[in-house]
């Protein structure tokens, strides 16, 4: 064959070469299908370590109660039992080693996001005692006179 | 080799009643109960959504938002609730202020006053990924930075994702969006890195009603399954075929 059709030809095959030389080195040694399906197992196999290793936030209330056994056992007792600490006092993670003093929520918007008052029949939120946000006491925060924690009873302020 | 008519027709009868026998006696378990029967090892994460329990408080948002590091006031969310009031003329009124973050503290849905002797029903429903069994995200994706785990929940790898968004456009869910920090796919994940060491994921914590619950399917004995298996569940857009793996309680005809 003549020398101008194969040149082409050499640099075309030197080409796919360093494609396939530069693919070996960039592409991780853990990159494949790792599953029965192409579809939807062709991934990095060391990314789900990494989602495994994501940080967890909130540590749930059985964690605030090795501490603060005495708030636990009143806010167990109560109808808000079901809300989780960390859901008014924030995540827990960096408590007491980097934050010292969790920020509470304690606005107003906080404890509306279930008692206000919404005329919704088939919801569950009917069965919450309501008020309506902007008539009662609009300019005070709620926990001025009930207890977050024990909301049968008024605050201790 | 020599084979008379009457070995012959000994062996093809041998070989059929061997043939069949598994078959018959595996005839009467479904894939759940023969997976339970041989010990099934792998777990398949599922999600159980009462929606007769949300009361629309949103904390599993804030929750969400908080535990997974998407920015908080940026209007992306990897789980939200949505507020469906249907009126007495036949109207359904949709809205999601902020995804839910913050509740439902306004009557005016979407900005509109709805007088509330003229509503039928109203009620919310929290969504979130569906982790389907066949993701049409995953099938998108160029570069295999999205995948299933064996486990069933679909990941995102931000190393290897080129941010080209074809499985936020491929999702029949809308639950894809863009990460605004970290410039790749982002989505629900159920809290992996929770699930993975026995703990619940964070929407599932911060709800007060027990009106979210994981579990996995492949456990005859987990409570989630259980109500999966014995109870009349629905998921969203069965007709796409993409098997989603988060089950709704009380699903209405109105939502989509």
């Amino acid at each position: 064959m003549k020398n101008h059709v194969l040149r082409p030809l050499w640099v075309a095959i030197g080409l796919v070469a360093v494609v396939l030389v530069a693919r070996h080195f960039m592409v991780p040694p853990d990159f494949g299908v790792h599953g029965d399906s192409f579809t939807y197992h062709f991934y990095r196999l060391g990314n789900v370590q990494e989602w495994k290793d994501f940080p967890v936030k909130y540590l749930g209330q059985e964690r605030c109660a090795r501490c603060h056994d005495d708030k636990a056992e009143e806010h167990a007792g109560a109808k808000h039992a079901a809300i989780e600490c960390e859901s008014c006092h924030g995540p827990g993670v960096d408590h007491p080693r980097t934050i010292k003093k969790l920020p509470v929520d304690g606005s107003r918007e906080q404890c509306l996001r279930c008692h206000q008052a919404l005329p919704y029949p088939s919801s569950q939120r009917m069965a919450l005692p309501a008020i309506d946000g902007e008539e009662h006491r609009p300019t005070r925060e709620c926990r001025m006179c009930h207890n977050p924690h024990r909301p049968d009873r008024r605050a201790r302020r | 080799m020599s084979c008379s008519r009457r070995d012959f027709m000994k062996k093809s009868l041998a070989g059929a009643v061997s043939a069949a026998l598994p078959a018959a006696t595996g005839a009467f378990l479904g894939p759940r109960d023969a997976g339970a029967s041989v010990g099934d090892p792998k777990k398949r994460w599922a999600f159980l959504v009462d929606t007769e329990k949300c009361t629309g408080c949103g904390l599993c948002v804030k929750a969400c938002k908080i535990e997974n590091e998407v920015p908080y006031d940026a209007p992306v969310t990897r789980t939200w609730v949505e507020r469906y009031v249907v009126t007495k003329d036949g109207e359904t009124h949709i809205d999601s202020p902020l995804g839910g973050r913050d509740g439902f503290i306004d009557p005016k849905v979407g900005g509109k006053e709805i007088d509330p002797d003229n509503i039928d029903k109203a009620f919310f429903v929290p969504k979130l990924c569906n982790q389907c069994d066949n993701p049409p995200c995953v099938q998108v994706c160029p570069v295999g930075a999205t995948y299933q785990t064996e486990d069933g929940v679909v990941l995102v790898d931000r190393e290897w994702c080129i941010g080209c968004g074809y499985c936020i456009m491929a999702c029949p869910y809308g639950v894809r969006f863009f990460h605004p920090v970290h410039k790749t796919a982002e989505k629900c994940n159920f809290c992996y890195h929770r699930i993975s060491q026995g703990m619940e994921s964070a929407c599932v914590q911060a709800c007060p009603f027990d009106a979210r619950k994981i579990g996995d399917m492949n456990d005859p004995e987990d409570p989630v399954a259980k109500v999966i298996a014995t109870e009349r569940v629905q998921v969203l857009k069965d007709e796409y075929g993409t098997k989603p793996r988060v089950f709704y309680l009380g699903l209405d005809e109105k939502v989509r």
